[in-house]
């Protein structure tokens, strides 16, 4: 039981690792505002698929790395990933039975939340100028969503968690 | 089927506890500064994400070299060999001039000004917060890497280092909207501070009056005032001076000379520890350490 859980653990958290690298990868100027929420979306699969397991205590540690990997105020993307998590794990029976498309747009929805209050926090703080482009990565999430839920269910089913 | 969330304390309250945590983060951070040391550590623990996410173009820049021809190669290294030779003959005239410049000042009785200890830095490529400049540097705090650190190119003032790791530091650019740069105008020894536009392209001049001796192509220096840049360095060139009736302040817009848009390679400064007296006979061996 106990190794069970380590490897559970250990594909998440690499799951969570390769996000976060994606999420500082360089992209050409003119795909960088598409760059989907690759973090936001990794976190939304496992809070629907292994509630018991990724929740809202593992978003916030994946946010503060966030943080410190964009060198924005600690505490931001804690703040910004926890509450959409919290959601999606509050509703993740109902999230189970939508189609992939339709929680394609629960992830958009979400998404949207996420980027509001970053822009939020980031508001509060300092002024700032506000790039409509900043929006863009929303739908890149949605679309990418039903490819990135089949890639983690393939993972999920290979190593066999539960 | 398993009971979720079996252990522990239920769902609200775990969100309950982690939004209070954030808030405390965020204001502790953004308000009182209060993880300067422990920044470091923690810095140091994800930089190895940003070396991962740099590979990619490292192996690209490598495979370019490699694949490089023999004839561009040859080029390039005429191309380099001149100007090596030009810059020298600048740096012989350079040599002469600043043993002048001692000499006078001795005679002035104003203290001597020390070389200071200068390093490369190459900017790592990952990317950072949407809503600040900011780049990402690959040297930290084990080569003496420190926060409010200045940083130079070849064209000008870049920016100050605002969080330090053991291999890897962050600099803040001139442009950041919370950022500002005491500079003076060369014609004429105007001071003004140059705040951040959150443009790449744009620095400002806020608070000149309408009737300050400054015009359109006027180079700004840094100042040295605030302690923190050295004196004398370029920062941009007056780009736009113009007002409108009723406003009391001139609208002054500066082009910083670092295209920071595409630096790639960056010199990191260590300022002169303090100004040693001429009386001094025996400078103490903090200024020694930085005379390289």
């Amino acid at each position: 039981m106990r190794t069970f859980s380590l490897k559970g653990r250990l594909v998440i958290g690499t799951s969570l690792l390769l996000a976060l690298i994606l999420s500082i990868l360089p992209l050409p100027e003119l795909i960088a505002p598409f760059r989907p929420d690759w973090l936001l979306v990794t976190l939304i699969y496992w809070t629907i698929a292994l509630p018991h397991r990724a929740n809202v205590g593992t978003a916030f540690f994946s946010g503060l790395m966030l943080d410190l990997l964009l060198g924005s105020v600690l505490g931001v993307h804690a703040l910004a990933l926890v509450i959409p998590v919290y959601l999606a794990a509050a509703q993740f029976q109902r999230m189970r039975n939508y189609s992939v498309w339709q929680q394609a747009f629960v992830v958009g929805a979400l998404a949207i939340l996420n980027k509001l209050l970053v822009f939020w926090a980031a508001y509060v703080n300092r002024d700032i100028q506000l790039d409509y482009h900043y929006f863009w990565s929303i739908v890149s999430s949605m679309v990418f969503w039903p490819w990135i839920f089949l890639l983690l269910r393939k993972c999920r089913r290979q190593f066999a968690l539960s | 089927m398993k009971p979720i969330f079996g252990r522990g304390p239920s769902l609200p309250i775990r969100l309950a506890l982690a939004v209070v945590a954030s808030l405390v983060l965020i204001i502790a951070d953004s308000r009182y500064h209060s993880f300067t040391e422990a920044k470091v550590y923690l810095n140091s623990l994800v930089s190895p994400l940003q070396y991962v996410a740099n590979s990619p173009r490292l192996l690209l820049d490598s495979a370019s070299t490699q694949l490089m021809s023999r004839q561009s190669l040859l080029a390039q290294s005429q191309r380099m060999e001149q100007e090596l030779f030009l810059l020298r003959d600048d740096l012989l005239r350079l040599r002469h001039l600043s043993q002048e410049n001692q000499r006078l000042r001795d005679l002035l009785g104003s203290p001597v000004r020390f070389d200071t200890r200068r390093m490369v830095a190459e900017i790592m490529a990952v990317d950072t917060d949407p809503f600040s400049h900011q780049v990402v540097i690959d040297k930290g705090s084990l080569v003496g890497v420190f926060e409010g650190q200045p940083v130079l190119n070849e064209q000008g003032v870049v920016g100050q280092v605002i969080s330090v790791g053991k291999t890897t530091s962050r600099v803040l650019l001139i442009t950041d909207t919370s950022h500002g740069i005491p500079v003076r105008v060369a014609r004429n020894d105007i001071r003004a501070i140059a705040s951040g536009s959150g443009q790449l392209d744009r620095l400002l001049l806020h608070n000149i009056t309408r009737n300050t001796d400054i015009r359109e192509g006027d180079v700004l220096l840094s100042s040295g005032l605030a302690g923190r840049f050295p004196e004398g360095y370029p920062v941009g060139r007056v780009s736009r001076v113009g007002y409108e009736e009723g406003q009391p302040f001139a609208d002054i817009r500066v082009q910083p000379f670092a295209a920071l848009d595409r630096v790639r390679y960056l010199l990191l400064l260590w300022p002169e520890p303090q100004i040693i007296d001429v009386d001094d006979a025996v400078p103490s061996p903090a200024a020694e350490g930085a005379a390289h």
